[in-house]
């Protein structure tokens, strides 16, 4: 059977079994649709979480991301992990105990606005779009390889499926689904790194067979790969990052991206106690940590690889990689997995020199330069996509096809999932926060339904559009959308609990002045509106603030949310009685009751 | 009623003291060993490498589930403590 075939079939046989289940699933209950019934186990819905929280940025992206910048991209690792701690303690037993269904719900009642409503909304749409476009970029990837099309065609085939998938609707609200979601997902990630790890060190736990020592060479993994890549120019892949600044701000980011973003918070209304709440965010931390812990395996063994294979004499070396590095292999004799990518367009290979070999090194170093000149070397040839790395790496390490077919099915499980999920959010707050709430309260639900698919298509176009020139790797452009949600949402949801004080004016110009100034400075670097080339500075670490880059920016945009909206409701009045008294209720488990529809 | 106040009073703060002590090791393990203090832990070798990239990597998202399981261990005590569980 050919490989296009075997993918079909994995990608085929996925699907199935998530329509399955839900058809299933819906058969039992109609009203589980939202709520699942207010009565999922915290493990079970910790699965949940996880699936609808690892999306093409985690599975796709992240590994490559690690493989090409080593150490400094250890902020991912921790950055969506950490995060899942500020939610358990600060937000999610409380929002549970409040009992609403959205975020600008608990906004709105909270600050007693629809001011704060529609900022919050706005907020929201604008992160969830972001976040889509990464979920576009990562699953363009996987179906570009997997239908064996362009990069370009990949992308709007992957819309129009995200679309069918979305509309479709249900199924992303049933729980039972995205718990199936998170079993392919794992086994797809876990597979492969086994091989890879046992085949590199004998050790089949990838994240133990990362502190283990090199089968081949006999040398610890990692200073393996720290002295393969130095040969060519590269930084040690476990060097000290001088920009810690830049490197905290980014971590924090992410973390309070986290604990901001719509369609995670929602997954901890479905729990029937307080108390489930807080476990279940544990439970959702560790399902998500075994695909975390892997993943930086993942990323170092696909590395070394990926050196060894263009290198094949650095394999075995002990100490002469100079040696080696003159020997790379004849672009004619290039495995199968680099011609089948060429064919997306990801791997583009240019000979330089012409000297019909492969030569990749780090061309952008002075130091190295006059090393590559010896050499003959007149510019790296190979170049990657590093989203590629993830669903190229059975490939790489000569992996049975159906590990490979797997790893499709994988990747864009997913990427649908999580985008799927975004949309419902974007469109419910459409539908219901914006129109039902606050413009026609008396819209028909077929009304209700159709804004709703509307804002639903008029989100993945927009998202498709830009997603067709990315402003950056599936992982760094949903890192942007962490930024904006954390900048904008998180502070207020934590205010709204843990100050009394802080009233409807206050979260307002908070939620307004940490959106903007983080969307200016990622505009600024990044496109205005991501529509490529229209940023006013380049992209580089010399025109940043302090060194702080755009991904790194939504940490300060939430500290000036914070002082903004501290400052703003000191001078201003205090909220009413009932409101406080809101605020102390949502504080206590006691009276929670189930949870209301929607 | 007063008793119920202070009551509630005592529980809020007993879960903000909590909460505090929590992030003070979240932070730690994130911010402190793997990215400000990874040069100070450079001596100690881990697999290849230092204990400073352990916990970028792995050290710190193990200790961040011994974290929310120990809260959420803790404040379902505190909930039958101060009687304001469901």
């Amino acid at each position: 059977m050919s490989q296009f075939a075997i993918n079909l079939l994995f990608v085929g046989a996925s699907f199935a079994l998530y329509i399955g289940i839900a058809i299933w699933a819906r058969a039992g209950s109609t009203k589980d649709f939202y709520v699942a019934g207010g009565g999922v186990h915290p493990i079970t819905n910790g699965m949940a979480t996880a699936a609808d929280w690892m999306s093409a940025a985690s599975f796709i992206s992240m590994a490559g991301l690690l493989a090409s910048g080593g150490y400094a991209n250890s902020t991912f690792l921790m950055g969506w992990t950490g995060g899942y701690v500020i939610l358990a303690m600060l937000l999610a037993p409380y929002l549970r105990k409040f009992g609403k269904f959205t975020v600008p719900d608990f906004i709105g009642d909270r600050f007693y606005s629809n001011t704060a409503r529609l900022v919050a909304v706005i907020c929201l749409i604008v992160a969830s779009i972001t976040y889509v476009i990464g979920q576009m970029t990562g699953a363009g990837v996987a179906f570009s390889r997997f239908l064996e099309v362009s990069n370009t065609w990949g992308i709007w085939i992957a819309a129009f499926i995200v679309f069918l998938y979305a509309v479709f609707g249900g199924m992303k609200g049933i729980t039972y689904t995205q718990v199936a979601q998170y079993i392919v997902l794992i086994i797809a990630y876990t597979i492969p790194a086994v091989f890879i790890s046992l085949e590199l060190t004998g050790n089949p736990i990838p994240g133990l067979g990362l502190f283990s020592t090199h089968t081949e060479s006999g040398v610890p993994l990692l200073a393996k790969l720290d002295d393969v890549i130095n040969a060519l120019g590269f930084r040690d892949y476990t060097a000290d990052v001088d920009n810690k600044l830049n490197m905290v701000l980014f971590t924090m980011s992410l973390m309070v991206g986290t604990a901001g973003l719509p369609h995670v918070i929602i997954r901890f209304f479905t729990v029937p106690k307080v108390a489930d709440a807080r476990w279940s965010a544990g439970w959702a931390l560790v399902f998500i940590a075994l695909l975390y812990l892997t993943a930086p395996a993942v990323g170092s063994m696909a590395r070394l690889n990926l050196m060894t294979t263009v290198y094949p004499d650095m394999a075995g070396q002990v100490e002469n990689y100079d040696e080696a590095a003159t020997n790379p292999i004849l672009y004619e004799d290039r495995p199968e997995w680099v011609r089948t990518w060429e064919e997306t367009g990801l791997i583009t290979y240019t000979d330089k020199n012409d000297d019909g070999r492969i030569q990749v090194y780090n061309d952008s170093s002075e130091a190295f330069a006059d090393t590559a000149e010896q050499r003959g070397w007149e510019g790296s040839e190979l170049n990657v996509n590093n989203d590629i790395l993830v669903l190229a790496n059975p490939e790489i390490a000569n992996l049975p096809s159906w590990v490979i077919g797997l790893i499709a099915a994988g990747g864009i499980a997913a990427a649908l999932s999580t985008a799927a999920g975004l949309l419902l959010a974007i469109s419910s707050a459409v539908s219901h926060d914006l129109i039902k709430t606050m413009i026609n309260p008396r819209i028909t639900e077929k009304g209700e339904m159709l804004a709703a698919r509307i804002s639903m298509a008029g989100a993945i176009l927009l998202a498709t559009y830009l997603g067709l020139n990315p402003p950056g790797f599936a992982a760094q452009t949903v890192a942007l959308a962490f930024g904006i949600a954390g900048a904008s949402l998180f502070p207020v949801l934590m205010m709204g609990i843990f100050s009394k004080r802080m009233n409807n004016v206050g979260a307002v110009a908070g939620m307004l002045s940490g959106l903007v100034a983080t969307l200016l400075y990622i505009f600024t670097y990044l496109g205005w509106f991501f529509i490529p080339g229209t940023n006013t500075l380049a992209n580089t670490p010399d025109n940043w603030i302090l060194g702080i880059s755009p991904l790194s920016f939504g940490a300060v945009g939430a500290m000036i949310n914070f002082a903004v909206a501290f400052s703003v409701s000191s001078v201003t009045k205090e909220p009413p009685q009932e409101i406080q008294d809101l605020v102390e209720s949502v504080r206590y488990p006691k009276g929670a009751g189930m949870a209301v529809d929607h | 009623m007063a008793d119920d106040k202070s009551n509630a009073a005592a529980y809020w703060s007993a879960n903000v003291r909590l909460i505090t002590g929590c992030l003070i090791v979240w932070a730690l393990v994130s911010y402190g060993c793997a990215i400000l203090l990874r040069p100070l832990l450079a001596g100690i070798p881990v697999g290849g490498t230092d204990l400073g990239f352990w916990f970028a990597q792995q050290g710190s998202i193990l200790t961040f589930i011994g974290i929310i399981f120990f809260y959420a261990w803790k404040m379902n005590r505190l909930d039958k403590k101060f009687d304001l569980g469901e």
